[in-house]
């Protein structure tokens, strides 16, 4: 149920607490600043396992209810034991469902009900690049494309400004359409 | 020391509007002036620019259009010529070469310091207009010394640029109007493309602004507005002001041979580093630009007007490459300048009353500084209501304006 115009619109998403919160944190800056954390682990070969349990934000460490494991590896196909998702597939995973929590999010204020949202998410990648074959080819992909299903009581065109304003909201979007400074150490 | 009640500062459009009302109020006041009246439109925009609103718009307090040419849009020396004939006809008490250094809050009101002697007043407005730095991104220094860069301010002519390419960065309707006439010089144009604002420039018979006009869009007020922080934010209409009423927009800069790349988002070892969201920023504009043509059909609908002016039409959607470049290598391209249309900043450098936010922006309530009473700015995006930047918005705005400060004043 929205608060503010009484109707019945729902798709899970309580908007009042994400609106007291955009102005909680515009009158406090410095609670908007947020660290998300991973570790991860080798097991063997290209296996890896990755979890993800605490962050920073609110001006304090939070938890999430749980600690989440993810396995990565390669496909048989580079001689992998095939454990888990690629690390680029895991890309691929974060994209499609930051856009897609976004629409629901958007929707949610727009007062727009959804029945379905399915995101077909293709990113193209030439190995020639990781497998240093050719160094005019990049190693990461060259073009990442999302294709919508949704099914929704709005207009084609309310759909697509869905659709739009999420990739414009999109922290993962943003990190995949402009350059972000990444450091690597070794404590 | 001279002592006066109001000093308003500016001698532009806004300022003078004020003093008409202050005048009427009988509110006793100086207009200070660094330059001439209209100094920035004399000294600080490009040659070929006309005014984006049309001629019967141009409505000041006192003063309506008359000419034969309501539809057409004023050059530089006919703009300068109406401010300037406007504050002789409101006989505004006007000051020129008389650039303010310094305003501070005392007890009995406010110092304004001043390049010819200081002023003690009850209040002032600050009408110094919106647009009068440049606002070029921090990672500009990081182009090479061999790049020449220039911005809208600087900016003259095409004539003014070495032969080769030239990068425009902005597609608001600065960007959009230098990239077309250095284009058309015979120097390749690439225009880094951000978030813009897409519309043509007449819809069903008229002129887009007669349309923003009488739906009352231009009036909407910024207490009515969903998120003001956003409106104020808003690039400007992707317009021109020519003869033809020709539309400028990302499809007709595309058919005469300009690249389009995405926001310039950074430098790396002398590379220009550009986003990959091309394709988002077009599809938002295009589905912002039909939700107003939605609009404007609506209400002729509701107003009975359909039989009056032409049918509704929709724009071709803006054509994308599918990959544009991601990457310029300053060093191999032939790219030899940079402009900057990335927007424009207020200089209040000389303000020295603590009303700023975090973000070094002047915080108000519809123009009224809440933090000093008695301090008032005009002409800044939104201020009061939507058309608050245009010629045609300094009237209501100094009217509601001097209202307050004359309550103020009798507080």
């Amino acid at each position: 149920m929205n608060m503010e115009t009484g109707n019945s619109i729902d798709n899970g998403v309580n908007v009042d607490a994400l609106v007291g919160a955009r102005s909680a944190l515009t009158d406090a800056p410095e609670a908007a600043r947020f660290t998300w954390r991973a570790t991860c682990e080798w097991k063997n070969g290209t296996h890896t396992y990755s979890t993800v349990e605490k962050f920073f934000g609110l001006g304090g460490e939070q938890q999430h209810k749980t600690r989440f494991g993810f396995d990565a590896d390669h496909p048989e196909i580079f001689a992998s034991e095939d454990n888990g998702a690629t690390p680029v597939e895991y890309v691929l995973v974060g994209l499609a469902s930051c856009l897609t929590g976004g629409i629901a999010t958007i929707a949610q204020y727009r007062n727009i009900q959804l029945r379905s949202v399915i995101a077909t998410v293709e990113g193209d990648m030439d190995l020639q690049g990781i497998l240093g074959i050719d160094s005019d080819v990049r190693n990461g992909y060259d073009g990442i494309r999302v294709s919508y299903k949704i099914d929704a009581d709005a207009s084609d065109d309310d759909i697509r400004a869905l659709v739009a304003q999420s990739q414009k909201r999109s922290a993962v979007y943003d990190m995949l359409t402009s350059p972000t400074n990444v450091t690597v150490v070794v404590e | 020391m001279q002592t006066i009640t109001t000093v308003v500062i500016g001698a532009g459009h806004a300022g003078l509007a004020m003093s008409k009302y202050l005048g009427d109020r009988s509110i006793e006041h100086v207009v200070l002036e660094r330059g001439e009246v209209a100094n920035t439109w004399k000294t600080e925009r490009w040659d070929s620019l006309r005014l984006l609103t049309p001629n019967w718009q141009s409505r000041l307090p006192g003063y309506a259009y008359e000419g034969d040419e309501p539809d057409g849009y004023r050059d530089m020396p006919e703009t300068i010529a109406l401010i300037e004939r406007y504050a002789d006809l409101v006989a505004a008490p006007v000051q020129t070469q008389t650039r303010v250094t310094c305003v501070e809050k005392n007890a009995t009101g406010y110092r304004v310091s001043t390049t010819r002697g200081e002023w003690q007043c009850r209040s002032v407005v600050m009408a110094s207009g919106a647009f009068n730095k440049a606002s070029v991104p921090a990672f500009a220094d990081q182009l090479p010394a061999s790049i020449a860069m220039l911005t809208p301010t600087t900016y003259r002519n095409p004539g003014q640029l070495e032969q080769g390419g030239v990068l425009v960065v902005g597609a608001a309707a600065t960007g959009l109007q230098l990239a077309r006439e250095i284009h058309l010089s015979g120097r390749p144009v690439t225009l880094s493309i951000g978030e813009h604002t897409r519309v043509p420039r007449r819809y069903r018979g008229r002129d887009i602004q007669w349309w923003m006009d009488k739906t009352g869009r231009h009036d909407e007020s910024f207490e009515q507005v969903d998120d003001i922080v956003r409106a104020r934010k808003v690039p400007s209409f992707q317009l021109i002001g020519s003869a033809e009423h020709e539309i400028i927009d990302l499809n007709a800069l595309r058919d005469i041979g300009i690249r389009q790349i995405g926001r310039f988002v950074g430098m790396q070892n002398g590379k220009g580093l550009f986003a990959g969201s091309l394709h988002n920023l077009c599809d938002l504009a295009d589905l912002k630009m039909n939700r107003l043509l939605d609009a404007i059909d609506a209400w002729i609908t509701d107003n009975g007007l359909d039989q009056a002016v032409e049918p509704p039409r929709r724009f071709p959607p803006t054509q994308v490459d599918p990959s544009p470049p991601l990457c310029i290598d300053f060093h191999t391209s032939d790219i030899r300048t940079v402009l900057w249309a990335t927007g424009f900043r207020p200089d209040y450098s000389w303000l020295k009353v603590p009303v700023f936010d975090h973000k070094g922006q002047i915080r108000h309530n519809g123009g009224v500084i809440e933090d000093a009473p008695g301090l008032y700015v005009m002409g800044l995006p939104f201020l009061r209501r939507r058309k608050s930047t245009l010629l045609d918005g300094a009237g209501d705005d100094a009217r509601e304006l001097s209202g307050h400060l004359l309550s103020y004043l009798q507080g």
